[in-house]
């Protein structure tokens, strides 16, 4: 398995999972479907961006600074779309959101065949 | 006439010294000396380079043709060899500017760097079996670690070389496992007093006192030596729960990190909505 395929697949598991958690937001709870839909697209975006950067340079470090900030930087526009209740959870979706990332990049690094790689130290 | 004894010494010297005319070696010193004869350092003038002279009777002329058989980059290389003026067998190898296992140890090397040169004697190794050669006497005064790291396996011995005692296997009968045997009791050698278990045990299950005990040959021990330095369990080491928990723990270090790190938030998030 390549690492866009570990990437999209890993992408889309954490995702759903980050969304599911979102059911201990009671306030949110009616709109469980669209978080875990968005969740996931979110994922599989960082994933597949993550799998890219991984085939293309083999460093750990790099690769969950890069799933950091992507998962950062679309937690953030998700969390800034208009909502029902007009409430953002900024905190709430980009502190996780960040930390998927990371997990993402890393494992995107670890796993999967590489492609043809510039090595970093 | 009475003669000193230094004096006496000396001739005794000058006598044992290669005569090297008729070959394109200049003798420079003695750089020392084994059960099979004697090693030089020498300077080739046809290719202007320090090369090293092994000299010893001609009924061990043998280890010459078998080096020379083994291309490895764990085996020193053979240029030369033949028969001297005064009758002894020579031949002619890389001079590796280096030091011998045992003296490389003084340094206190890392555990890391001490398997990357017990790995390159094992793939020499396993190399030479697969050319259907032995080397009997395997040691840490005949592994040699050059100055920028590349690793060699010297004097390999013919038949007839009974070993040295410590790294001797006990059977008399010799084969791949008497090497893997030897080569135990070099990974136990080369351990420092803090090595974990698992590489003990390693060490102990290669040098074990029945053959069939052993691992078969060296690519099994390389393997297993492969599988610590990745963190995998080991077949030598029993490990109970808690070995097995640390050791996964260690493996995927920083995936634990990071996952802790995300349930660390979340609680954190949902503790302070709560609140």
């Amino acid at each position: 398995m390549n690492k866009i395929m570990v990437g999209l697949i890993f992408g889309a598991l954490l995702g759903a999972i980050d969304g599911a958690t979102a059911w201990f937001t009671p306030e949110v709870r009616s709109m469980m479907a669209s978080i875990m839909v968005g969740s996931t697209i979110k994922g599989m975006i960082v994933g597949l961006l993550s799998g890219w950067f991984a085939r293309k340079v083999d460093s750990i470090q790099w690769g969950i600074v890069l799933g950091s900030v992507l998962g950062l930087a679309f937690a953030y526009a998700v969390a800034a779309m208009p909502s029902e209740t007009g409430q953002h959870y900024y905190l709430e979706i980009m502190l996780p959101g960040f930390v998927v990332g990371a997990i993402v990049g890393f494992l995107t690094q670890k796993m999967g065949t590489p492609g043809q790689v510039k090595r970093t130290s | 006439m009475e003669l000193s004894d230094r004096i006496v010494r000396h001739l005794r010297e000058v006598v044992d010294l290669p005569d090297l005319s008729g070959t394109r070696y200049e003798l420079r010193e003695e750089l020392g000396r084994g059960g099979l004869g004697v090693v030089y350092a020498a300077w080739d003038a046809h290719l202007e380079r320090r090369v090293a002279l092994k000299v010893m009777d001609v009924e061990w002329a043998g280890e010459a043709r078998l080096i020379a058989r083994l291309e490895h980059p764990g085996i020193v290389p053979v240029y030369e060899a033949g028969t001297l003026a005064d009758g002894r067998a020579f031949y002619a190898m890389k001079l590796v500017d280096g030091t011998r296992a045992d003296l490389f140890l003084a340094g206190d090397p890392p555990l890391g760097e001490r398997l990357r040169v017990l790995e390159r004697v094992g793939e020499a190794l396993a190399y030479a079996h697969s050319c259907g050669v032995l080397h009997r006497d395997l040691k840490p005064q005949n592994i040699m670690v050059g100055r920028f790291g590349e690793v060699y396996v010297m004097d390999w011995a013919v038949d007839g070389v009974a070993g040295t005692p410590a790294f001797r296997a006990p059977e008399s009968a010799v084969d791949e496992r008497s090497d893997v045997f030897a080569f135990g009791a070099l990974l136990a050698f080369l351990l420092p007093q803090s090595a974990p278990p698992a590489l003990r045990a390693i060490a102990a299950k290669a040098m074990s006192a029945q053959p069939e005990e052993r691992y078969p040959g060296m690519p099994a021990v390389l393997r297993e030596v492969e599988r610590f330095q990745d963190g995998l369990a080991v077949e030598a080491y029993d490990e109970n729960p808690w070995q097995r928990v640390r050791r996964f723990a260690k493996r995927n270090e920083v995936l634990l990190w990071l996952l802790g790190a995300y349930a660390a938030i979340k609680f954190l998030l949902f503790f302070a909505r709560v609140i």
